[in-house]
């Protein structure tokens, strides 16, 4: 579409354009529009696609949340246009302080447990020993398992009378703790079986940022009469910044979208409290028997809001980077 | 690029010990050492995966017993019998799915992919941009505007439109690893087939995508396994008919309320099978697919 008035711009500012022939300047602006054909033929199902099956969805999911839907109303598809009420009714929700809260908690230990431990593990294996390439390879299996297997498997290691957790726990003398039905325990059980998830994850990015840094760096420290700790604090860690920003910023983005494991797990119970937003937006719109589509859309909507704002810190940190 | 790392740390480890001439490499014993930690890391770490085989191999009256058998003694593979029983249709619906995936994820992001990283496209930055931002969209605010379109357009519960959902966790994906890939194929030989006359198209398929070849067995896998590990657009979008998927099978039994922790485990085993042989076979392909969106050199 703009790719005729555009193209022809640089041929135009070029400053030798007067000694050339129109017609040679004519045949040049030519091929540069066939070349912009070209490539937007090659890319046009993609921008196709995204507009049918992600802007589309997208726009949907905001008419939802403007517009009071019932039942009914969604099958036919004429409801009345309410503006922003449904965000009021949203906000002033008893379930939305506390689904910020669980969902805050959870992403923020989540990513920051998940990171020193992957860190931890990534240094460990970075000094290459007798099968650690194998090993290594075995830790990714958690992050390859289906998460509705994962989520089971969990389940069912925290059953409070059966599971291998509270026999573990038994025999070194504490009592049984409900972990999946007691709501002091629902959060932190779900955020167990999501940090063994994240593990992997934050493994192999940290070790490959490992890797691109320069060894002679370490003999340099090391000539200087740095100890292993301080060349992990003053060569390694500055070292690995931006590529912590990015696992951060991913890790963020990936735990805020975090659905199955707690749906399995307690669905979001008991009480709540395990209900972030996400659950608590699949709860009003697939989780009853009379679904409140709207109000689905609109939390929907601000965990949109939410990951859309994490989303351009981390364009932002990319651009900063590659400058 | 593991081969240079050892390398590199032979030689630190060579310079340091330089004072004392008879450690040049540290003494085979602390390597040792090393080795006993990482196994007892692993241990732990897969532990729960240890714990479902376990469990799927254990008999229903052993399921309750306390303390459990750590070890599957009296073990059973009546979970497994169930498992062929009644999960078949849903490991093949599962298959078909994912295999469609996989075919549309790679018809979709490959030619965009080269057009963004050698063609360059007027808006080609703000369409990767848009691409970046898409995967940040969650899922639950897909599924929930997908539902809206499928019941009015009536194509809830079949396997095409769950195909098409789970095609959006992994085109953005796609896109981007082939993008990086493909800018770091010379320009040189794009221009000789381009001056035997090959066209854009033919440079494409013939060029292209037959050097591209690690990064196609990247995309493919992943959007095979995310498309097999799908739970969300399943259970919104196919939950009704009977184009369900495995993971739609484990959750029926879990929902139900089932005591059956045998049958439920063995489902989880046979569901974690690709998963397995993709890594046994293809690992490196996966640590290059997981840091290809997060860490640029």
């Amino acid at each position: 579409m703009t790719t005729d008035t555009t193209s022809l711009r640089p041929s135009a500012a070029r400053p030798r354009t007067e000694d050339t022939p129109a017609s040679v300047r004519g045949r040049r602006a030519h091929a540069q529009r066939r070349a912009q054909l070209t490539a937007w033929a090659f890319l046009a199902p993609v921008a196709l696609y995204l507009v049918l099956f992600y802007a589309y969805p997208l726009w949907k999911n905001i008419e939802l949340s403007l517009k009071h839907y019932t039942v009914a109303s969604f099958v036919s598809g004429n409801a009345p246009f309410v503006g922003l009420q449904n965000f009021a009714d949203v906000f002033s929700s008893a379930t939305f302080a506390p689904a910020i809260w669980h969902t805050a908690v959870f992403v923020l230990v989540s990513i920051l447990v998940q990171f020193a431990l992957g860190l931890a593990l990534a240094v460990f294996f970075h000094n290459s020993f007798p099968l650690s390439g194998l090993l290594r390879a075995l830790f990714l299996v958690p992050w390859l398992l289906p998460l509705l297997v994962s989520a089971s498997t969990w389940s069912w290691m925290m059953n409070s009378d059966s599971g291998i957790v509270n026999a573990f726990l038994g025999s070194v003398g504490i009592g049984q703790i409900n972990w999946l039905t007691s709501p002091d325990w629902s959060l932190f059980a779900v955020l167990v079986a999501n940090i063994w998830i994240g593990i992997p994850f934050n493994l192999v990015i940290m070790y490959s940022g490992l890797q691109g840094i320069p060894g002679e760096l370490y003999e340099a420290a090391a000539l200087d009469g740095a100890n292993g700790w301080q060349r992990f604090w003053r060569v390694t860690f500055p070292l690995l910044r931006p590529v912590t920003a990015i696992t951060l910023l991913l890790g963020f983005v990936y735990t805020l979208k975090v659905f199955d494991i707690i749906w399995i797990m307690t669905k979001g119970g008991p009480s709540g409290s395990s209900t972030t937003l996400a659950i608590w937006s699949y709860q009003l719109g697939f989780g009853s028997l009379l679904p409140d589509f709207s109000s689905a859309a609109t939390v929907g909507n601000v965990l949109i809001v939410i990951a859309l704002v994490v989303g351009l810190i981390y364009a932002r940190v990319q651009r900063r980077l590659e400058v | 690029m593991a081969t240079t790392t050892v390398t590199r740390a032979v030689t630190t480890r060579t310079t340091r010990g330089a004072g004392r001439p008879a450690t040049g490499t540290p003494p085979a014993a602390k390597r040792w050492w090393r080795t006993a930690f990482g196994v007892v890391f692993t241990a732990v770490m897969l532990f729960p995966v240890y714990w479902m085989v376990n469990v799927s191999l254990t008999r229903d009256q052993d399921m309750r017993k306390s303390p459990p058998n750590l070890i599957p003694i009296d073990g059973t593979l009546h979970g497994y019998s169930t498992v062929l029983g009644q999960q078949l249709p849903f490991l093949g619906t599962s298959l078909v799915v994912g295999l469609g995936t996989v075919v549309l994820t790679l018809a979709l992001s490959a030619p965009a992919a080269y057009s963004l990283a050698k063609l360059g496209p007027r808006g080609g930055g703000a369409m990767s941009f848009v691409l970046l931002i898409a995967q940040m969209i969650p899922a639950i605010i897909m599924a929930m505007g997908f539902y809206t379109i499928y019941v009015q357009l009536g194509i809830l519960d079949t396997i095409w439109g769950l195909v098409l959902a789970d095609s959006t966790i992994a085109v953005p994906f796609g896109v981007l690893i082939f993008t990086a890939f493909m800018r770091g194929i010379p320009d040189e030989l794009l221009n000789a087939a381009r001056i035997d006359g090959a066209s854009t198209w033919r440079t494409f398929t013939s060029v292209v995508m037959p050097v591209s070849r690690n990064s196609i067995v990247t995309v493919s896998l992943f959007s095979f396994l995310w498309a097999w590990s799908d739970f969300l657009f399943a259970n919104t979008l196919d939950g009704g008919g009977d184009a369900k998927p495995i993971t739609l099978g484990i959750y029926a039994y879990i929902g139900n309320n089932n005591q059956e922790w045998n049958s439920i485990m063995a489902t989880a085993v046979v569901a974690s099978i690709p998963a397995a042989v993709l890594l046994v076979l293809a690992q490196r392909y996966v640590a290059a697919g997981v840091t290809a969106g997060a860490v640029k050199d």
